[in-house]
C-alpha cells in the first residue's frame, strides 16, 4: 500500500494512566479539522464513571435538542472505562460507542470487543470524540508509541471492513509481531446507505495470522462513520504489559482473576459451553422454549427444522482449542470463527476467509428467523454483513419483516426489482444483501434503512397495508428487536421495549425467571426486576467490562446456596465485580452501589432521550411482541392460547380465531399499559417515563441543563400520586 | 523431554527444595515463591511440580509459553500480558503467581536446582 497523505497532525504527550484513569479525553473535529485534549474532572468521575457514562456526557455537551444524525455536529464518541484494559479478569476489553442514531433519532450505545478500547485508553485516553465531516474518505490515527495524532487521506481501494483492517493492520505494523498492537474500526459499503450501519473493532490472530473482527453493532455508528468520511479509526500502542491501567490492589485481581479462569475451566463445558460454541448453545434451547425467532416471530419453534442449526452442527464448524478471547484474559473464549471458508457469492466469491462468529443473535438473524435452517449460508451472511458494515440483528430482523410482507403480498417481485423474497429463499435474500453494498437499488436501499422507514416507505410508494406493518414490524423505538420471542412474558416486553433506546438484549433478559421460574408473579416484581437488572448490565457499560463472564458460567454452588431468585443474580461474580472494581480504581464500593453508579447514568441518558424527542421519548411495542396477530399463528398453538384465554375468563370456544386473537390482544395491551406505569413508578419516573427532579436529585445528576429538560416537558398531571 | 520427576515416599518435608527455587529466583527464602511446592497437610506428604505437559501452552493468547528445545515449557516475558489465564488452566495447579514480586506467572523451568539440594533424591531431574 501507498503512503497515505497526512492531512492534519498533532502532537502530544501521552497521559500516564493512574487507578484506571487517565483523566484526559481526544477531542478531533474531522471537518476543520481541530484537535483537542480535555480535562475529565473528579465530577465526571464521580457521577458518570467512564465508558458510555462518559460518551454521553460528552455527547450532551456537543448537539443540539435539534441535532440529527448526519449533522455534522453529532459524535461518535468512544471509551472504554476504568476496568478496560486490564487483563486479569475475563471479558475486560469492552469499547462503548454512543451517538446520535439514525434509526431513532436519539441516543445509542453500543459495545464491541477488539483491541480498540485498551489500546486507545494506553495511547492516553479515557474517551475518544469525533465530530464533523471530512470532504473526502480519510484515516484517523492515534499514535500512542509515539504521542501523534494524525488525519491520513485513504488511499483504499476497498472500504469493506475485512479490506480495510487487514490493509491498515499490515499498513501501520513494522512486522507481524507488532500487528497485535494495532486496533482498526471500519465499516463497509453498505453503512453508505443503511442507517444500521455497524462498526468494526479489531484485534489481531496471531496463531491464525489475520485481523479478527468484533461488532459494536446496533444503532448505527456504521452509517455515522461513513456519513462523515471516515473509512477508519485506527490506535497503535506497542508497550503492552501486566499493569498499564496502574492498579492499586493486583494482588486481590489477580486472586479474583484466577478464581474465575478455575471456574471456567472447571465448568464451562458442562454449563454454556461458550469455549467451544459461544453463543450458539443457545440454538436449541431457545428453539424448545417457542423463544427462537421464527419467520418475524410469527413462531417459535421449528422442530422440523432445528436439528440443522443445532449447537452441535455449529461446533464442529468453528475451529476448536484455539484461545479465542478477543481480548487479553477473557478465557470464556467465545469468539468463535470458522476458518478456510470458501465464499459462495458476490465479490469475494471463491475467496477463503475467516468468519467471525456467527454468534447466538446471527443464527436467528440470518437464518430462523428469515425461514433459513443453512449454516454455511448463515456463515456467509454473517461475512458479508461484517465486511459491508451492517448489523446482523437489525439486518436479520428487517429481512425477516420484508419477506413477512412479500408472502402477505404487501409487497410484490416487481417492487422488489425482481427478488423473490419468500422466507427460506436464500439466494435472492443473499442477493438482495449484496443490493444493499452495491448502493444502487433503490428497494434495497429502502430496506438498508430499518423497519420504521420501510413501514413508512412501503405504504407511500407501494401502497402496503399500513395496520399490518405496524402489526408485525419488530421495532421499538426505531430499533429493530433482537433475536428472543417475547411473546409469552410480560417481563421480557419491558425488557425489550421498555428501554432506553429500543429492544436489544443488553438490559434485561427475564423470559426464564418470569415464564419458565416464575418468579416474578405480581407488577412489582416485575418492575423490580426491570430496575434492578437493566442497572446491574448498565454497569457493565461504565467501567468496561463484557457481561457474558458475570451469568454465562456460574459457580458450581450458585443454585444450591442461593434463593433461586437470588441466584439469578450470581451473587458471587457480583461480589467478584465489587472487588476488581476497588482493586483497581482504590474506592471501596459495596454491591449495592453497583446500582446507584449505573442508576445516574441511566437516568441521565433517559432525559437525553427525552431532550432529543421533544418530550416524546415514548416507549411503543408491536402487536406481534405481545401475541399472535394472524391465526395460523394462534393454530400453531392453539390449546396453549386457548388456555390462556381460558386463564382471563374468556371461553374460547365460542369464538372464532380472529376473534380470540383480538380478545388476547385488547387483554395484552392493558397488561403492557399496566406494566409501563409500574416500571416508570419504579424507575423515579413520570407516567410520561420522565424522570422527576426528585430523581435527579437523589441520583446527584440535577445540573441545571438537565432539570432544565425535565421541567421544560413535564406536567403536574403525568406525576403519580 | 526434561522434567523434575519427584518420588514423594523419599520426601522427609525438609524444605530445601523451596528454598533453593525461591532464593535463585527470587532472592528470598520463602515457600510462597517455589515453583516446587511440597506440603504436609496430616500424613498426606505430597510434591507438586509442573510435568511439562504444555496445556498452558495452549490457552496462552499471545504465545508467550513455548517449549524449549530441551522440551521444557518456557515463559517469554516480552509477550505476557499477564492474564493468568495460564494459571487458572493448568492441569496441576503448578503456574504460580505473586503479585508483590511480578505482574506475570511462574513456574518450574526444570533447572534440577532444587534436585540437586534434595537429601533424599525425592527430586530427580530427567531427560526422557
Amino acid at each position: 500500500m501507498e503512503k497515505m497523505k497526512v492531512l492534519a497532525e498533532w502532537t502530544y504527550t501521552p497521559a500516564p494512566i493512574d487507578k484506571g484513569y487517565t483523566r484526559k479525553t481526544l477531542y478531533v473535529h474531522v471537518g476543520e479539522p481541530r484537535m483537542e485534549i480535555k480535562d475529565v474532572s473528579q465530577d465526571m468521575i464521580d457521577t458518570f464513571t467512564g465508558g458510555r457514562g462518559f460518551d454521553l456526557k460528552l455527547l450532551w455537551a456537543a448537539v443540539k435538542d435539534t441535532t440529527k444524525w448526519n449533522d455534522p455536529e453529532n459524535e461518535i464518541v468512544l471509551s472504554g472505562g476504568p476496568l478496560c484494559g486490564i487483563t486479569q479478569y475475563p471479558g475486560a476489553g469492552k469499547c462503548y460507542a454512543a451517538f446520535i442514531s439514525p434509526l431513532s433519532g436519539q441516543t445509542y450505545d453500543s459495545n464491541s470487543g477488539g483491541y480498540w478500547g485498551p489500546l486507545s485508553k494506553f495511547s492516553g485516553f479515557d474517551a475518544v470524540e469525533i465530530q464533523g465531516k471530512a470532504e473526502k474518505d480519510i484515516i484517523l490515527f492515534i499514535n500512542g508509541d509515539e504521542g501523534k495524532i494524525q488525519i491520513l487521506e485513504s488511499n483504499l481501494q476497498d472500504l469493506n471492513a475485512y479490506a480495510v483492517t487487514e490493509a491498515l493492520h499490515e499498513y501501520f505494523a513494522v512486522d507481524e509481531a507488532d500487528k497485535r498492537n494495532i486496533s482498526v474500526v471500519s465499516a463497509g459499503k453498505a453503512a453508505e446507505t443503511s442507517y444500521y450501519g455497524c462498526m468494526n473493532m479489531s484485534f489481531y490472530d496471531p496463531r491464525r495470522k489475520v485481523a479478527r473482527l468484533k461488532q459494536a453493532g446496533r444503532g448505527g455508528g456504521g452509517s455515522i462513520m461513513r456519513d462523515k468520511k471516515i473509512a477508519a479509526l485506527v490506535v497503535k500502542f506497542s508497550k503492552m504489559g501486566g499493569n498499564l491501567n496502574n492498579v492499586v490492589d493486583l494482588d486481590t485481581l489477580q486472586k479474583v482473576g484466577v478464581k474465575l479462569h478455575k471456574e471456567i475451566h472447571d465448568l464451562d463445558d458442562v454449563q454454556c459451553k461458550m469455549r467451544k460454541v459461544g453463543t450458539a448453545h443457545l440454538n436449541e434451547i431457545m428453539d424448545e422454549y417457542h423463544l427462537l425467532p421464527t419467520h418475524n416471530y410469527k413462531f417459535g419453534q421449528n422442530p422440523a427444522e432445528i436439528s440443522k442449526i443445532h449447537s452441535a452442527v455449529y461446533e464442529r464448524l468453528f475451529t476448536q482449542g484455539m484461545p479465542d478471547g478477543c481480548w487479553y484474559g477473557c478465557s470464556m473464549s467465545c469468539a468463535k470463527a470458522v476458518d478456510g471458508f470458501t465464499v459462495q457469492t458476490g465479490p469475494c466469491k471463491g475467496e477463503k476467509v475467516t468468519v467471525d462468529g456467527p454468534e447466538y443473535e446471527t443464527v436467528a438473524s440470518l437464518g430462523s428467523n428469515i425461514g433459513v435452517y443453512d449454516p454455511l449460508w448463515t456463515i456467509e451472511a454473517n461475512f458479508y454483513a461484517d465486511h459491508y458494515g451492517l448489523d446482523t440483528i437489525s439486518l436479520g430482523t428487517s429481512l425477516a419483516f420484508v419477506c413477512e410482507c412479500y408472502e402477505l403480498g404487501l409487497i410484490n417481485k416487481e417492487q422488489t426489482n425482481g427478488l423473490d423474497l419468500k422466507f427460506g429463499n436464500k439466494d435472492d435474500i443473499m442477493e438482495l444483501i449484496h443490493r444493499m453494498a452495491a448502493g444502487t437499488d433503490e428497494f434495497a436501499s429502502i430496506v438498508a434503512k430499518g423497519i420504521r422507514y420501510m413501514k413508512k416507505a412501503f405504504a407511500e410508494k407501494y401502497t402496503a397495508d399500513a395496520k399490518t406493518m405496524e402489526a408485525i414490524g419488530m421495532e421499538g423505538q426505531g430499533v429493530e428487536t433482537s433475536e428472543y420471542v417475547p411473546k409469552e412474558s410480560i417481563a421480557q416486553w419491558g425488557g425489550y421495549y421498555l428501554t432506553l433506546k429500543g429492544p436489544q438484549h443488553d438490559e434485561a433478559w427475564l423470559i426464564f425467571m418470569d415464564m419458565v421460574n416464575k418468579q416474578l408473579p405480581t407488577f412489582e416484581d416485575k418492575a423490580e426486576a426491570l430496575h434492578y437488572f437493566p442497572n446491574f448490565r448498565t454497569w457493565f457499560s461504565l467501567v468496561g467490562l463484557c457481561k457474558l463472564p458475570w451469568n454465562d458460567v456460574e459457580p458450581a454452588n450458585n443454585r444450591i446456596v442461593n434463593e433461586p431468585k437470588e441466584a439469578a443474580k450470581v451473587p458471587e461474580h457480583v461480589q467478584n465485580y465489587v472487588d476488581i472494581f476497588n482493586a483497581v480504581t482504590g474506592k471501596n464500593i459495596r454491591k449495592e452501589d453497583i446500582i446507584t453508579m449505573s442508576e445516574k447514568v441511566y437516568n441521565f441518558q433517559r432525559v437525553f432521550q427525552v431532550r432529543m424527542k421533544q418530550g416524546d421519548a415514548s416507549h411503543n411495542i408491536p402487536l406481534r411482541a405481545l401475541g399472535p396477530v394472524f391465526p395460523d399463528e394462534w393454530d400453531a398453538r392453539k390449546d396453549y392460547y386457548d388456555g390462556k384465554l381460558k386463564e382471563i375468563g374468556i371461553d374460547p370456544a365460542a369464538l372464532s380465531t380472529e376473534e380470540k386473537i383480538k380478545k388476547l390482544q385488547e387483554y395484552r395491551l392493558g397488561m403492557w399499559e399496566g406494566l409501563k406505569m409500574a416500571v416508570y413508578k419504579r424507575r423515579g419516573w413520570n407516567k410520561k417515563g420522565i424522570p422527576t427532579v426528585e430523581t435527579l436529585k437523589r441520583l446527584g445528576i440535577d445540573y441545571p441543563e438537565v432539570v432544565a429538560v425535565v421541567e421544560k416537558y413535564s406536567k403536574p398531571e403525568d406525576m403519580f400520586e | 523431554m526434561r522434567w523434575l520427576k519427584t518420588y514423594v515416599e523419599k520426601c522427609i518435608n525438609c524444605g530445601k527444595c523451596m528454598e533453593t527455587c525461591s532464593k535463585t529466583y527470587f532472592k528470598e527464602e520463602n515457600p510462597a515463591l517455589s515453583r516446587v511446592v511440597v506440603t504436609n497437610p496430616g500424613a498426606g506428604q505430597n510434591i507438586s511440580v509442573c510435568n511439562q505437559c504444555g496445556a498452558c501452552m495452549a490457552v496462552c493468547p499471545t504465545e508467550a509459553l513455548y517449549r524449549d528445545k530441551n522440551g521444557v515449557v518456557q515463559l517469554d516475558k516480552s509477550k505476557c500480558t499477564s492474564c493468568l489465564m495460564c494459571v487458572g488452566f493448568c492441569p496441576t495447579g503448578n503456574m504460580l503467581y505473586a503479585a508483590s514480586k511480578q505482574t506475570e506467572p511462574f513456574k518450574c523451568v526444570a533447572c534440577g536446582l532444587c534436585a540437586r539440594a534434595c537429601p533424599t533424591q525425592a527430586l530427580v531431574l530427567v531427560n526422557d
